[in-house]
């Protein structure tokens, strides 16, 4: 016997699939952008962080090959007859045959048969998600390295690397071992020599056979062996090494509010919104892989200002004028009775097209300046518009000018240029 | 149930049993597989078979959907289509669709066969008949994988194509060489010789001949497509009215990687690559029934024998028999679960009963089989896994008892009546109509369409075409004109596709279509 090789490959890679999944993905990957760009249309701004079912037609990714159509004359043979004679006919049902076979099951979860569905991963969702966005690559994997870790100190180890080796505990272990081992040995030779000196001064015997300088030679030999022994006990062997070792730890977090602000009146239509959201998605990842804990405030407004859920937020309809400040004025209210500026870091970002009452953009400005700007890290205004400039934005140019590291604004007019914007609002806060 | 014993197993079913079973357990070690194979090698052994030296090995059941994903091959070129089958096989796996077990076992010399961690021992013992001793044996000694294929090449020109293949995507990028894989993959069927026997297939031999081909191929093909005639040369078939080439080609991807204008030499190698592949698939697409009959036989031969022997339990056994009784389900044709004939059930019970022929004849038997009915049943058995492929094999050794216990019968559906038609069924009058029938229902050029090459316009405008000859008036499939997009990238000029029965031509196709050639 003896011919069969039993080998044990579990411990081998198990991802030999990974490139040609990846191919598939590359190929497909205009359908999958399509998904994952409904599906965040679909999911909240706080749930970006999970994979995605993705279908694509079947039709589409088949692989053709030469095969028969229907039509013709032909002949199956089929096991299980129950009633059938030679020479028996079965009409066909209406509207033309097929193969009178099982066919066309519904699959358990009620997927067609017409569609090949699969799973992405959460990293490939938010990797769709910044191509989408256009995000550059470094940018990409600071948000998606959403653990921030500090090392903390955990105890010794027996390996490492020499920066690590911690000398007091080596040498330590070492004085420790060379005890353990030539303890013995010296007490023997200490022994072996108090004999020695005894026979010395002892008198000679008469009786050769007694000789002391025999014993004398004996015990001489024997000291000078155990000494040498004792002389191998290396001063500091490779296992007293003692390394520091260190631990990832997650960083212990803070937490952070952030305030979405949105103007909701009419002139804002669902594409400006979509627009809106992205951006406070990726100020979301942003916040997320700063801090632990982050709450989000929805605030919409058109005349007077409300606090909402995000549902209501992006997908409810107003109609109607737009007086800025009454959200500026709620926002403060909430950081007052809710959010400490000592126990929360608060950022806000805020959209909107840049309409608003004339009156009213200069109480934006002094609420701002007087109320909103001393509490929070930072407040990003972005404008959704391809057209001019109104009141608000020249505002708000003003407060730039005196708060230039806390306060910003840009101009975004299609989903490519959030990221840009995002860029340079928080370029300095990024570091 | 104290015997689970359905007849006697020779040889030898005299001998007193063992007095311990191997292991009493369901969980596997290394040291106990390797038991098992040592008593199942014997048992193998004491019924002549002869297989390639075994490599088995432990795998996830994620390393099981990678080595599904990718046909079996252990090492293959990276494509798309096996990202798409692993996704596939995934979601199946994770629905608890799909049993994962059997069925990966490589014609490879040593022949690797793979355990799944998460299978019970006794799982891991069926598997171990039926791959290593079973598929191995055939493998070993089917004339067609003996003459197709070289078992011990295999996984050498693996490595080279799948090198070579990542050295064009480096130098031409993914998506060139995509799409010609895509395209070759589209003609894969189409690209095999089915009648005479392929060189060997060697890694080393083809790196070496690679050049050579790259200078030689490239001047044979300047000398077909010269487009200034010599002007009277009588030996240029051409000239003499004749067509090109003159006899109708089968193996498309062959002519294309020889003849086809525009293609650069790294393109031609990949037509051969996947060529070569196809080549060495082809046995076991006309051998499935046979294949997996074999196999299933063994399994169930081999471990009762192991019964007999006192080596496994009676747990063991009923472990073991329900899996296989799974394996060998035949849903009949109005279940809901019916997709067509289960190659295991069909080749399992044609090897059960050739045995059964062999050792207990009836009347009937002695009629139909005067040959083989009392015949030694091992020797009956393995000349029959020698020497056929699934087509003939029906054909010999299909008989009246299998007909009638899988209650067979044919059915016609033809377009021009209005209703389907009962031609035959497992009686008298039946039997060798029916037979006939299921033979050819396996013959693969009946399967799938009958295309060859036909004619290359070398003169003129360098279009290629390929001529269908339908059978029974059977009509191309939907994806004709998708294919034929593959064969016009390939070609690199006009392709059409004929349909011609009986003289005429009943269907046709081209690339670019006809409309739009007209503005």
């Amino acid at each position: 016997m003896g011919m069969t090789h039993i080998v044990d490959r579990r411990l081998n890679g198990k991802n030999k699939s990974a490139v040609n999944r990846e191919r598939f993905l590359r190929r497909y990957r205009h359908h999958i952008k399509r998904a994952v760009s409904d599906a965040v249309q679909k999911r909240s701004i706080t749930d970006i962080e999970r994979g995605e079912k993705v279908s694509i037609p079947s039709r589409d990714i088949d692989e053709p090959i030469f095969h028969h159509g229907q039509g013709g004359k032909r002949e199956m043979v089929h096991p299980g007859n129950q009633e059938f004679v030679a020479g028996d006919t079965i009409p066909k049902p209406e509207g033309g045959g097929g193969q009178g076979s099982g066919q066309g099951q519904a699959s358990p979860d009620g997927e067609g048969m017409d569609e090949f569905a699969f799973q992405i991963t959460q990293e490939e969702f938010l990797e769709f998600l910044f191509d989408d966005l256009e995000l550059p690559n470094l940018a990409r994997k600071k948000l998606k390295d959403t653990e921030a870790f500090k090392y903390v100190r955990s105890g010794f180890s027996t390996d490492g690397v020499p920066a690590k080796l911690d000398v007091v505990r080596s040498l330590r272990g070492a004085h420790a071992r060379r005890l353990g081992l030539g303890g013995a040995r010296k007490k023997k030779i200490r022994d072996l020599e108090k004999q020695l000196e005894a026979l010395k001064a002892a008198p000679e015997d008469l009786d050769p056979a007694f000789s002391h300088e025999d014993q004398i030679q004996v015990l001489e030999e024997e000291i000078a062996r155990l000494k040498a022994n004792v002389r191998r006990i290396p001063f500091i062997d490779e296992i007293d090494l003692r390394y520091r070792q260190h631990l990832k730890k997650p960083q212990p977090a803070t937490s952070a509010v952030m305030f979405c602000l949105m103007d909701v009146s009419g002139s804002m239509t669902q594409m400006h919104k979509d627009i809106a959201k992205r951006f406070f998605i990726l100020l979301y990842l942003f916040l997320k892989k700063n801090y632990k804990k982050i709450e989000v405030v929805f605030i919409r407004h058109h005349t007077s200002a409300k606090e909402v859920d995000e549902e209501e937020f992006f997908y409810s309809r107003e109609t109607g004028g737009t007086i800025v400040s009454s959200a500026l004025k709620l926002m403060h209210k909430i950081i007052e009775s809710r959010y400490s500026p000592a126990e929360w870091n608060i950022y806000a970002a805020q959209a909107s097209d840049g309409d608003n009452w004339n009156d009213d953009s200069p109480v934006c400005g002094k609420i701002l300046a007087d109320n909103i700007l001393p509490l929070v890290q930072y407040f990003a205004y972005v404008e959704i518009t391809p057209q001019d400039h109104q009141m608000l934005w020249y505002e708000y140019e003003k407060i730039q000018e005196q708060f230039p590291q806390s306060f910003a604004l840009q101009q975004i007019a299609d989903p490519g240029e959030i990221y840009p914007v995002f860029r340079q609002l928080f370029e300095r806060k990024a570091a | 149930m104290t015997n689970l014993m359905d007849r006697p197993n020779m040889p030898g079913s005299d001998q007193p049993r063992a007095s311990e079973p191997i292991s009493t357990g369901s969980e596997w070690t290394f040291e106990l597989i390797q038991k098992y194979d040592d008593e199942i090698a014997k048992c193998a052994a004491e019924f002549g078979l002869e297989t390639y030296p075994n490599q088995v090995e432990v795998i996830s059941a994620e390393q099981m959907m990678d080595a599904y994903s990718s046909v079996g091959m252990p090492v293959g070129y990276h494509h798309w289509s096996f990202g798409k089958q692993f996704l596939s096989t995934s979601k199946g796996y994770q629905r608890g669709q799909m049993g994962l077990a059997y069925e990966i076992v490589i014609n490879s010399n040593p022949c690797i066969a793979y355990l799944m961690e998460e299978n019970t021992l006794p799982m891991q013992a069926l598997v171990i008949a039926h791959a290593s001793y079973g598929h191995n044996s055939f493998f070993k000694g089917n004339y067609l994988f003996r003459t197709w294929t070289d078992a011990s090449a295999i996984i050498d020109y693996l490595v080279f194509a799948r090198n070579y293949v990542a050295e064009c995507e480096e130098r031409y990028g993914v998506d060139a060489v995509e799409e010609i894989l895509d395209s070759c993959h589209a003609l894969m069927n189409y690209g095999v010789d089915r009648y005479k026997r392929p060189a060997p297939i060697s890694a080393s031999e083809e790196l070496r001949r690679q050049k050579e081909r790259e200078e030689y191929q490239q001047r044979r093909i300047n000398d077909l497509w010269r487009t200034i005639p010599k002007p009277d040369d009588d030996d240029d078939p051409v000239r003499r009215g004749k067509r090109y080439p003159e006899e109708p080609q089968e193996n498309i991807l062959y002519f294309i990687e020889k003849n086809a204008p525009l293609l650069e030499t790294w393109q031609r190698e990949i037509i051969r690559i996947v060529r070569k592949l196809g080549q060495y698939f082809y046995p076991q697409r006309q051998t499935q029934v046979m294949n997996e009959g074999w196999a299933t036989f063994w399994h169930y031969t081999l471990l009762h024998r192991m019964y007999d022997k006192g080596l496994v339990t009676d747990g063991f056994m009923l472990e073991f028999l329900q899996s296989h009784s799974a394996v060998v389900y035949q849903p009949p044709f109005n279940s809901p679960w019916y997709s067509g004939i289960n190659p295991y059930t069909l080749g399992f019970s044609i090897f059960t009963d050739l045995r059964r022929i062999c050792e207990n004849p009836t009347d009937e038997d002695r009629e139909w089989f005067p040959d083989i009915a009392g015949s030694d049943w091992l020797e009956t058995l393995h000349f029959a896994m020698k020497n056929f492929k699934d087509e003939s094999f029906i054909q010999q050794f299909l008989s009246p008892k299998v007909m009638r216990d899988l209650k067979l019968f044919a059915i016609q559906n033809d377009d021009q009546e209005d209703v389907y038609r009962v031609t035959a069924i497992h009686d008298d009058p039946g039997y060798r109509d029916l037979r006939e029938k299921l033979a050819r229902q396996y013959n693969l050029s009946y399967r799938e369409p009958n295309i060859q090459v036909w004619n290359v316009d070398v003169r003129g405008d360098r279009s290629l075409t390929l001529r269908h000859i339908p059978v029974d008036r059977v009509p191309l499939g939907k994806e004709t004109d998708e294919v034929l997009r593959h064969v016009h990238r390939l070609w690199g000029f006009d392709v059409h596709l004929e349909s011609v029965d009986d003289g005429t031509v009943v269907e046709d196709h081209h690339c670019p279509p006809r409309e739009l050639e007209e503005d």
